[in-house]
């Protein structure tokens, strides 16, 4: 019995494998013909955030969003009548498990696009794999705005859209001396580089640069030399423990957001949950979305976030981008005859869409990444943001801000 | 000058939580040569044990402790007797087990209580700074180095004074002629890896204002630790303070002149240079045999 079925599974298997290499001149000959597909029934989508390990605590909120999303389009009726299949893999937090689950996605599941990931390192490991595959990656998390790739969608901020307004505002209301802490990563060092060029030229200045290991958590000495320094501004870019650690701390070393805010990249109404709003009061934070944010748009995405994940569950920046580009997926698909989905055409479609999402009215660049609206909120001490600085007007994403020279278009990276 | 009188503070503040880790470690190496890679794991279990007391039942911090203490030296006591009692004779195993220990603890939790972080308050009345001169330093951080103290005398108190104290040094010192005095040697064991995690527990608790309380928060924690069990000498207790203040300081003071990473940099070369000089570590307990 069990030798039969082993022989039915494996006969099988056979015929696939045959049927895979009748099909593979096509798959190494052309790349767009490899990935073009007509829709069946269902629309195959893959959602690729990490459910456990280390950056699950985040992620777990991106895949949330994405997942409501998804569960509202095919309860309004699907994309041209057919329903949005989310695939779901746990990478584990763990980057070559993301670039093995991608590869899963694309092949084996034929997901013509896929949702995913909240670090850079994970963006990177996957970038390889959807460029060989030709396929479309939508990556919701801001980012250190130095990549230039025609198959990732980048639906967060990069630095111009979280710095420009900001910094001059910081400087008109605390002072032009900036302490810059973050972790020792690529993403605090871009957004520091791009930091210190606008302090150049606002006649501010960058009193201590400085870096700790990710996951450090005790920033005695790192208070210290705060109170030595007495910066106007300290610049955040610390991310997850570290910054809630570091909240905490400067909360216990009795400094005064008065005197010395706290003006992070990184900290999400997230991080304030465990910081506690005692010890995130009187900070702020610069970011295109906070969940207090008054859109009738984002009113319908908080109370149907928490009437399906709980009560005290938090939206924050980056799920508000993970839930908006599920929707820019479906205006994109909308436009296309459903027998000629192609990267290309979903690509061709996406440039220029415009959408009411919770933060506002977003639009895709040629570049592919977003054009959102910069706010700086001050930390209340009910966890919750006070926006105070609304750009008013949408802020067009720059990669590469901070090089001379170089500049993301709609034909990939160019070099003046 | 104040900016090193601050540092120093700074340094005995890293000290004193360090010391309060190390202590449990250091007993638990001390009496049975267990190498217990869970010890973060305990310290974890502090932290939440406390965010659990606040959360379901309004406690302070200083009201958790005597619970926390119980609960997580029970939970110590039960891992002694279930796990660690059947490998005394093979310690290098109980490196493998009590890692795997650590991971399950770890795993429990975040399927448990959930991944993210949670939050415990800290006490309202040590609020603020006392500032002398120029030296400021904040009340909190003013009591865990007291409370440390306190903990430092207690163990040793209980090692030297009581009569537990003095099984525990026989049944150190030779366990089968203990046992022929009728010292349960077994049950010696687990009150000792008891109260070591129990240890760990308080210390637990007393980092929650000052950390971020996570299912990981352990793993780091647990590498200092063994730093300074394995400076002070294994298994001394007077070692493990004398370790927990040098590298405290230490850090402190290379944080002071360079900055914090490379201050790292700068304390683990000092370690392996002192190891080098002094193999056993600062006081070595010669009257092991």
């Amino acid at each position: 019995m069990k030798r039969r079925d082993f022989l039915r599974s494996t006969g099988a298997l056979g015929v696939m494998g045959t049927a895979g290499g009748l099909s593979a001149p096509a798959l190494l000959l052309g790349t767009s013909s490899a990935s073009a597909q007509v829709l069946g029934d269902d629309i195959p989508v893959g959602l690729l955030f990490s459910l456990t390990g280390a950056v699950a605590v985040v992620e777990h909120t991106l895949h949330d969003a994405s997942l409501m999303a998804m569960e509202e389009i095919n309860a309004a009726g699907g994309i041209h009548g057919r329903m949005l299949r989310p695939i779901i893999e746990d990478p584990a937090s763990d980057p070559a498990t993301y670039a093995d689950r991608a590869r899963r996605l694309m092949i084996r599941d034929k997901c013509i696009s896929v949702f995913g990931s909240y670090t850079s390192a994970s963006r990177q490991a996957v970038l390889p794999v959807v460029e060989q595959r030709n396929n479309l990656y939508w990556y919701p998390t801001l980012y250190e705005g130095r990549e230039c790739s025609r198959n990732v969608m980048y639906g967060g901020a990069v630095p111009n859209q979280q710095q420009d307004n900001v910094i001059a505002w910081a400087i008109e209301n605390f002072g032009p001396r900036f302490y810059l802490l973050g972790n020792n990563y690529v993403y605090p060092k871009e957004e520091n580089n791009y930091c210190k060029s606008l302090l150049a030229e606002l006649d501010g200045e960058a009193v201590n640069e400085e870096y700790v290991p990710m996951g450090h958590s005790d920033f005695s000495s790192i208070i210290n030399r705060i109170r030595t320094e007495k910066p106007d501004v300290i610049f955040s870019t610390l991310v997850g423990d570290s910054d809630v650690a570091f909240a905490r701390q400067y909360l216990a070393a009795g400094l005064d957001p008065t005197q010395m805010p706290v003006l992070s990249l990184t900290r999400s109404e997230v991080e304030v949950k465990a910081i506690g709003g005692e010890a995130a009061a009187g900070h702020f934070s610069s970011a295109p979305y906070f969940m207090n944010t008054s859109t009738p748009e984002n009113e319908k995405f908080v109370e149907a976030y928490k009437s399906k994940y709980g009560g005290d569950a938090v939206t924050h920046f980056v799920s508000e981008a993970a839930y908006f580009q599920v929707y820019q997926f479906k205006a994109a698909l909308e436009k296309l005859d459903p027998g000629n989905v192609t990267t290309e055409t979903i690509r061709a479609a996406a440039v220029g869409t415009e959408l009411l999402a919770p933060q506002g009215s977003v639009l895709i660049d040629e570049n592919l990444h977003t054009h959102l609206w910069p706010k700086v909120a001050e930390w209340q001490s009910d966890g919750q943001a006070k926006v105070i600085l609304d750009s008013a007007e949408r802020v067009a994403p720059k990669p590469y801000a901070a090089y001379e020279g170089q500049t993301c278009t709609g034909a990939g990276l160019v070099e003046t | 000058m104040d900016v090193v009188f601050n540092q120093l503070f700074a340094g005995l503040s890293m000290a004193s939580i360090l010391l309060i880790i190390a202590l449990g470690l250091a007993i638990i190496y001390g009496a049975m040569g267990v190498i217990n890679l869970a010890h973060g794991e305990f310290v974890m279990l502090g932290a939440y044990t406390t965010w659990a007391c606040q959360h379901y039942l309004g406690f302070g911090i200083l009201l958790s402790l005597p619970f926390v203490f119980v609960v997580v030296g029970a939970i110590g006591w039960l891992i002694e007797r279930t796990i660690v009692q059947r490998l005394y004779d093979r310690p290098l195993d109980t490196i493998l087990a009590t890692w795997g220990i650590g991971i399950m603890l770890q795993q429990l939790v975040r399927i448990v209580i959930g991944p993210e972080s949670r939050f415990v308050s800290g006490p309202d009345f040590l609020r603020g700074n006392l500032e002398i001169g120029n030296v400021v330093m904040s009340n909190y951080r003013i009591f865990v180095i007291f409370f440390s103290i306190a903990v430092l005398l207690a163990t040793w108190a209980l090692l030297t004074k009581t009569e537990f104290g003095t099984k525990l040094r026989a049944v150190i010192q030779n366990r089968s002629i203990s046992e022929c005095y009728g010292i349960e040697s077994k049950r010696i064991y687990s009150l000792t890896f008891a109260y070591g995690a129990g240890l760990a527990g308080i210390a637990g608790t007393l980092i929650t204002p000052l950390f971020s309380t996570i299912p990981t928060m352990g793993t780091s924690l647990v590498v200092d630790a063994f730093l300074v069990v394995i400076i002070g000498g294994l298994g001394s207790i007077i070692g493990a303070a004398a370790a927990a203040v040098m590298i405290g300081e230490l850090t402190a003071m290379f944080s002071l002149v360079i900055n914090d990473t490379l201050g790292r940099i700068g304390v683990l070369a000092c370690v392996i240079v002192l190891i080098r000089l002094r193999p056993r570590g600062l006081f070595p307990e010669n009257t092991r045999g």
